[in-house]
């Protein structure tokens, strides 16, 4: 590396997908997007970059745009293309399949372009965001050339590369590198400079690639249809270009070193020159086994690696002849899994290349770290050792424990290749407390104000309430490769004091590293609040242990609870890797740098807090023994049943990776009812019942978004040997004035989001502030409450068949079969979905959309879908994003199918049955509960007819006979699917005429990728892709339903009519057709308190900007007009209402003349579309009255 | 038909600016848009009061930006944030002296800067800004409700004095002060603001009264228009302090027609300010004022409003004590025998 070519350029604090991102926004003119994880950092980047103006290469904004789908991206790319513009997209995973049609064409028209992916898990048996490189390798027949990174300088490096090398071979290129590992690492690296990007793109090569699009100046034709007679002479036209292209790409290679200093090849090989044991691997295993082999290098090994640059094509002498001749084994690590196949793609392709070299080698191929499985250097080292066997293992794994087909191989887990002059630092925080953030901030600092080489990976648990993050930062003057967790910290940090009953932070803690701890318990009295796990190791790591109370300094300094810029402070004051001024100074640099452009109160704020930080940080003096009377909890109480004690339990714990194969289901499929084991306690506060104010409505109950608060009507007698603060008052029902009435709260379940409290219609005449139901600290509560749950849990349900389910006060004493979620405190989808079962889980099936109800919904460890008292519950699936209306169809299609094949039995075995029970259950009327019940009675009275029946008709109708009871097909899903990406399918669903009910949980916003536009992002909001707010308005998916006159639709928001909500779902199920319900739902990513977020749809329905109304197909056919709008005129102004919410308020504060424009249309968009359903309510209709 | 505007002279002074009338806009959200700034002037207005720039919003708005853009963040891996970063820094002042430079630009009659601060580096910092951004004056909107039992009258008073005399002392340019009526001794106030340099006082401030809602049991704001019966309160204390005081006087608050502006006159204002009147009848009603002025004027063969300026204030009178206890008594005595 020469040093004059590397003076020039910045080094920044960057992770991959700013990396990729970066080159592909400065070397492209057009860039199509669509969100999907691990990657939509890339397209969030690139759309930022262009709205604020920055210009690629040759001095334009490059245009990006949102696209509906992956597939829509693909094909907004091919055009893009094909009419002459340079241009790019990113993605992972599913997305990257949904392109591969694309491909195909993009490949077979020697198209240039390269396609960024963040390598991620296809799912199969279950969805994983996590990275492997099973969706690289499915598209790896489309044709395009395959360049792969391995760190965080290679991403920005080979995209450059890569973009060089398509614009000369005409091959389009996929350049990957893993998902989170490379695309979510933070790392130093030197930038490229635009000169280095025009050294790198030849004018002639662009020329020539803009002299090739479609133009009417010069017309040609591409896209033909071609016959059996040319399509094959045709298709191998394309041959030269691939025989070239690993030359072109090994040019741009050389090219890229005169211009950087930084020289890569095809396969790069690293270790001893004589080395018998190579390792061939590409992505960023390479940097780990790098790692590994220059130690076991260093302690003498004859071990090598070969780096796998470029996979597609694959050059095959040029592979040979980088391996060492002294090599005799090989071993091929694959982050996929190809079932059936001979090998995984790449130890094919070797095998295939030595036999054509004719080269002999003893090659074994193996898979690792499938979905981001961690992979480090003691597994690299477990994989040599396999290969010094005589008969080493081929098709193994490493990384797990194989104990069904045994192709694990053993390792020492404690072997360690850390670099002692490595400082690894861990931190635990809270969720949204700010921690991570400060954490990349410092890992800038450290790279940007020392020489030290810094690295940062960010690790979240799959709750978004009460969520744990854990930061692994490392720097130190070597280089890093060590692309692995770390379990050898120097320093750890806990940033919440309940996180050491819950989680043991101090297992990774090297001996004589340092403990910070935030305590509200100071330096002389922390100690006897230790668990005695951490007490212990404290003790036996001999761990310098601080403490600091930085909530009373965040409370001090107007932080509120946000104790991150403290901890921070804190954590460069002990760890002494700047002199402490200057750390201070970088730290304010870095706030000013952060919160700027938010104020200068914010930052001042901060500034007050870094300043108070270390007059309150204290050295503990250790105790010599430990005398905690305490331990960590254990994950699930010993009452949970055996799956969830030998599975689910570790899992909670955090030894999911001790699991071997044999403890996993083994196609995906997992019991129901488990959230009930995960007790997070993570609520501060928690609802109290004030029996003597509570008017027994039961609209708290039917808010609560996590299913904490149940009510019961029992009889009296049920109330023997009740805990002593369990509460009981007399029902306040007609017809159930005798029973006795119970509210009752789980406390260590609920989140403390107080929608309950907020959402409560009394209160007190004495004290208007006090409600029927009210927070207190959970702590003093949590015992007494948990023994009352418990005791109230065993009471029985109330009688589904007594209670009137279009009443909100009644549908409070169906019992919720979803319970427990891990979604946001106060979220605004889940109490649709628990009313949504509470109404009808017991026969219900639910296909549900990727997203966050998916992920709430279905994310290991535990889940909230639960049973009744007889067993029956949800039954749930998830199959994709794009086709979730299809698959419940398909649901109610094979239910449908089984209901009639079971009807034709009951009709031909109508003898063995006997004619009244066949008659019975053919003709049952199934509207109500108690006719549900009565047929339920039915079926089980033919099982047992059935039962001594030996044939094969009445085996057949046996396995059937449950399909006779009507079943509830839902869709589930949010405003991505159903407004974007799904729309296809669910329109031809709605169409279908099926009785498919369609959930719409509408949070406006793609919530769970983190908050991009979607087609039902309203007009003036903003979101990511719509920085500068929406400039058009939502679609009204309710119109265009209703435009088929055959659909049930409903706009339905909680908060502003209870009562509305319940009857849209009761009359959507009882249609029997398509039905489409569209709930408001507020969500975190609005931007307001979510205590407020009834308030806020009342305010919404209140402003006439969601409407609430119902249309149903059955009353046209009673000659009424199907369309009923439920709520009255517009009466507040929709600032009003839109103002409260930091979607909007963002763009009033960064561009107040924009904002308001964007106002005065949306509320134009108000007043006309009032109009329309105004028009549309009073219709007359034939011989019906006009409303 | 004799044109009155010819022949009687309208126009007075207010701080140290000459106008063409006694006839100003308030601050009021009316001036929060430049059109109708422009609207006011055409019809009349002497000047205009833009409406308040409030320190205390400014912070808490941004706070709350910080906050939920963070409670948003790091909930879980693949959602790290929820909100994209924004795209420019937000707006502090800038957005309101924008509007000052605006309106300085769309009209030629003196545009007046309103400020509400919290914090002593606000009202000086932005003062300051407004000065620069091209306000004619200043006008300190200092709404302040001591809700605290452990602060005193005088604390209460000192503040208000010190912040006047840090504005004066940082800019160049006239600042009036408006005040609440609610102090034990207005008069010695008025003094203490007079000596602490102020140009003027406007009296009174309108607080908005909470309300409260019987069926929901919420405390709601409430805004009430004003109507000519809060005049009285305002003649009164302008009567008094006439001629007391250096600083010219300014009458806000119940001006609905014509006679009260004469009424504002004679008290010893030197312009009487509008928001309610044109709230409920429109801009242009400032046309009709005027005229209505102009008319009563010649009717009673006035020639100048600085003719009629203090002419009824509590030293010009013949009964001073008209303005003192006993009238309290007398309108309660005759009260009972009506």
């Amino acid at each position: 590396m020469t040093s004059s070519s590397t003076a020039t350029r910045p080094k920044v604090l960057i992770d991959g997908n700013e990396a990729a991102a970066y080159v592909a926004h400065q070397t492209n003119e057009v860039i199509a997007i669509y969100p999907i994880t691990p990657s939509s950092n890339m397209g969030e980047w690139a759309d930022q970059w262009s709205s604020e103006g920055k210009t690629n290469i040759w001095g334009t904004v490059p245009s990006v745009i949102e696209m509906q789908s992956e597939g829509g991206a693909a094909g907004a790319i091919h055009g893009a293309l094909q009419a002459g513009s340079l241009a790019t997209t990113f993605t992972a995973s599913q997305g990257l399949l949904l392109m591969l049609p694309n491909m195909f064409k993009i490949a077979g028209e020697l198209t240039a372009t390269v396609f960024h992916i963040a390598a991620r898990a296809v799912a199969t048996h279950a969805l994983s965001i996590f990275g492997d490189h099973s969706d690289v390798m499915a598209v790896r027949a489309a044709g395009y050339g395959m360049l792969a990174s391995g760190s965080v300088q290679e991403v920005m490096d080979m995209a450059l590369i890569a973009q060089a090398a398509s614009l000369e071979s005409r091959i389009p290129f996929l350049h990957f590198f893993d998902g989170f590992r490379t695309s979510h690492e933070v790392a130093k690296i030197e930038q490229l400079t635009q000169d280095d990007m025009r050294a790198m793109i030849e004018e002639k090569l662009v020329m020539a690639h803009r002299a090739r699009a479609l133009n009417p100046e010069n017309p040609v034709i591409r896209g033909t249809a071609q016959n059996p007679d040319v399509f094959f002479q045709a298709r191998e036209t394309v041959n030269p270009f691939y025989l070239a292209a690993p030359t072109i790409v090994q040019n741009a290679m050389d090219r890229f070193a005169e211009v950087t200093g930084r020289r890569y090849h095809l396969f790069d090989y690293v270790g001893a020159p004589d080395a018998e044991r190579v390792i061939v691997i590409m992505g960023s295993g390479a940097e780990v086994a790098h790692e590994a082999v220059e130690a076991l290098n260093a302690a003498g090994e004859k071990v090598g690696l070969l780096k796998v640059r470029l996979f597609r094509p694959f050059p095959v002498e040029t592979f040979v002849a980088a391996l060492p001749a002294s090599a005799k084994s090989l071993a091929i690590l694959e982050r996929t899994k190809e079932p059936g196949a001979t090998g995984e793609p790449m130890y094919c392709d070797v095998i295939t290349a030595l036999v054509e070299m004719g080269v002999s080698k003893k090659v074994i191929g193996g898979r690792y770290g499938l979905a981001s499985k961690e992979f480090t250097p003691a597994m690299v080292k477990g994989v040599f050792d396999e290969l010094k066997k005589a008969h080493p293992k081929n098709h193994f794994t490493v990384g797990i424990n194989d104990d069904v087909t045994h192709t694990s191989l053993g390792y020492d887990p404690e072997y360690s290749t850390e670099e002692p002059g490595t400082v690894r630092a861990m931190f635990y925080g809270l969720g949204a407390d700010g921690t991570v953030g400060a954490n990349k901030n410092s890992i800038k600092i450290i790279g940007e104000e020392t020489d030290n080489f810094a690295q940062g990976y960010f690790v979240y648990d799959s709750k978004k309430s009460g969520a744990i993050t854990v930061s692994h930062l490392r720097f130190g003057p070597k280089p890093i490769r060590s692309s692995y967790l770390i379990d050898k910290a120097s320093f750890v940090a806990c940033h919440q004091f309940s996180f050491l009953e819950r989680i043991d932070v101090l297992k990774a803690a090297a001996p004589g590293a340092t403990f910070l701890l935030n305590s509200i318990y100071g330096p002389d009295e922390v100690w006897d609040h230790l668990p005695r796990t951490v007490q212990r190791q404290i003790i036996g790591k001999k761990l310098k242990f601080y403490v600091i109370d930085g909530y009373e300094v965040a409370k001090q300094t107007g932080m509120g609870g946000r104790v991150n810029t403290i901890m921070q402070t804190c954590f460069f004051a002990i760890s002494g890797v700047l002199p402490r001024e200057e750390a201070i100074a970088a730290i304010k640099h870095s706030i000013e740098k952060t919160y700027g452009r938010r104020g200068e109160s914010i930052v001042k704020k901060n500034f007050a807090a870094v300043d108070a930080a270390l007059g309150n940080l204290y050295e503990v003096k250790v105790p010599e023994a430990v005398s905690s009377l305490f331990d960590i909890r254990p994950a699930v109480p010993a009452a949970a049943p055996d799956f969830v004690q030998k599975v689910t339990a570790k899992i909670c714990a955090g030894e999911g990776d001790d699991l071997p194969v044999s403890a996993m289901p083994i196609d995906g499929t997992f019991p129901t009812a488990t959230a009930q084991w995960e007790k997070r306690n993570i609520a501060l506060e928690i609802p109290v019942w004030d029996e003597a104010l509570c008017i027994q409505c039961g609209k708290c109950v039917l808010v609560c978004p996590h299913s904490v608060i149940r009510a019961k009507v029992y009889d009296a007698q049920h109330l023997e040997g009740a805990p002593p603060t369990f509460k009981a008052v007399p029902a306040r029902w007609k017809d159930m004035k005798d029973r006795k009435y119970t509210l009752q709260v789980a406390p260590e379940d609920c989140t403390g989001c107080t929608l309950c409290v907020e959402f409560c219609p009394v209160k007190s005449k004495t004290e208007v502030k006090r409600r029927a139901i009210n927070m207190a600290p959970q702590v003093p509560l949590r015992e007494s409450e948990a023994a009352n749950w418990d005791f109230f849990m065993q009471i029985p349900d109330t009688d589904r068949k007594v209670l009137s389910l279009s009443q909100v006060k009644d549908v409070q004493l169906l019992q919720p079969l979803f319970e427990f979620s891990g979604a946001c405190s106060g979220c605004g989808e889940t109490p649709y979905v628990k009313l949504m079962t509470q109404l009808f889980g017991d026969r219900m099936l639910i296909g549900n959309a990727t997203g966050c109800s998916s992920i709430y919904g279905g994310n290991l460890p535990t889940t909230p879908f639960c049973v009744n008292a007889d067993g029956r519950g949800p039954s749930w699936s998830n199959s994709l994003f794009e086709d979730n209306a299809e698959f419940a169809f398909g649901m109610r299609l094979a239910a449908d199918k089984q209901n009639e094949y079971a009807r034709e039995l009951v009709w031909r075995l109508n003898a063995v049955i006997g004619e009244n029970l066949a008659q019975a259950l053919l003709n049952a009327v199934q509207k109500t509960e108690q006719d549900i019940f009565a047929q339920r009675e039915r079926v089980q009275e033919l099982k047992q007819k059935l039962a001594g029946v030996n044939t094969a008709e009445a085996r057949d109708l046996i396995s059937l006979a449950d399909a006779l009871v009507k079943k509830s097909i839902w869709a589930v899903g949010g405003d991505g699917w159903a407004y974007d990406i799904g729309y296809g399918g669910l329109d031809h669903v709605l169409a279908s005429g099926r009785n498919v009910n369609v959930l719409v949980l509408d949070t406006e916003v793609y919530s769970n990728t983190g908050g991009q536009a979607s087609k039902a992002t309203p007009r003036g909001a903003v979101a990511k892709f719509a920085a500068a707010g929406k400039p058009v308005g939502k679609k009204d998916l309710a119109l265009m339903a209703i435009s088929y006159g055959s659909v049930y639709v409903a706009k339905v928001a909680m908060g502003a009519g209870d009562m509305h909500t319940v009857k849209a779902f009761l009359e959507a199920e009882a249609f029997d057709g398509p039905s489409l319900i569209i709930a408001y739902s507020h969500c975190i990513a609005h931007g307001y308190d979510l205590t407020y977020g009834m308030d806020q749809q009342k305010a919404a329905v209140n402003s006439g900007y969601w409407p609430l109304f119902r249309y149903n197909p059955d009353l046209a056919a009673q000659d009424k007009n199907p369309f009923q709008l439920d709520s009255r005129a517009p009466s507040i102004p929709l600032k009003d209402y839109i103002y409260n919410e930091t979607r909007y308020t963002m763009l009033v504060k960064s561009n107040p003349e924009h904002a308001t424009e964007l106002l005065h249309l949306a509320e134009s968009d108000v007043a006309s579309r009032w109009k329309i359903y105004e028009h549309m309510a009073h219709q007359p209709m034939n011989g019906g009255e006009k409303k | 038909m004799i044109d009155l505007s010819k022949t009687i002279d309208l126009s007075t002074t207010y701080l140290g600016l000459k106008l063409k009338n006694p006839l100003v806009a308030s601050s009021s959200p009316i001036c929060e848009d430049v059109g109708n700034v422009r609207r006011l002037e055409d019809s009349g207005a002497a000047a205009v009061v833009l409406q308040s720039l409030f320190e205390e919003q400014i912070e808490l708005e941004n706070e709350e930006l910080d906050r939920f853009i963070t409670e948003g963040s790091e909930l879980s891996a693949e959602s790290v944030t929820h909100f994209p970063e924004l795209t420019r820094r937000v707006a502090g002042p800038e957005a309101y002296l924008k509007h000052i430079e605006r309106c300085k630009q769309a009209v030629g009659i003196p545009v007046v800067a309103s400020l509400n601060g919290s914090t002593k580096g606000g009202w000086v910092g932005y003062a300051k800004q407004m000065e620069q951004a091209g306000a004619d004056a200043l006008e300190l909107n200092i709404y302040y409700i001591p809700t605290d039992p452990a602060v005193s009258g005088e604390q209460v008073e000192q503040r208000y004095v010190d912040l006047v005399r840090a504005v004066k002392e940082t800019v160049g340019i006239p600042v009036a002060v408006k005040l609440g009526p609610y102090f034990s001794s207005l008069g010695n106030m008025a003094g203490k603001l007079d000596a602490a340099g102020a140009d003027a006082l406007v009296l009174f401030n309108r607080f908005y009264q909470p309300d409260f809602d019987l069926e929901a049991l919420e405390v709601v704001p409430n805004l009430i228009l004003s109507n000519s019966h809060e005049l009285l309160l305002r003649l009164h204390w302008i009567a008094v302090l006439y001629g007391n005081v250096k600083a010219d006087l300014a009458l806000t608050g119940g001006v609905h027609n014509a006679a009260d502006v004469v009424k504002a006159m004679m008290a010893g204002s030197k312009v009487a300010m509008m928001t309610s009147a044109l709230l409920k009848r429109g801009i242009s009603y400032l046309d009709t004022i005027a005229t209505e002025l102009l008319v009563w004027m010649g009717e009673h063969e006035y020639e100048s409003i600085r003719q009629m300026q203090g002419s009824m204030s509590r030293r010009s009178v013949p009964q001073p004590a008209a303005f003192e206890r006993a009238n309290y008594m007398k309108v309660l005595s005759s009260y009972s025998m009506r």
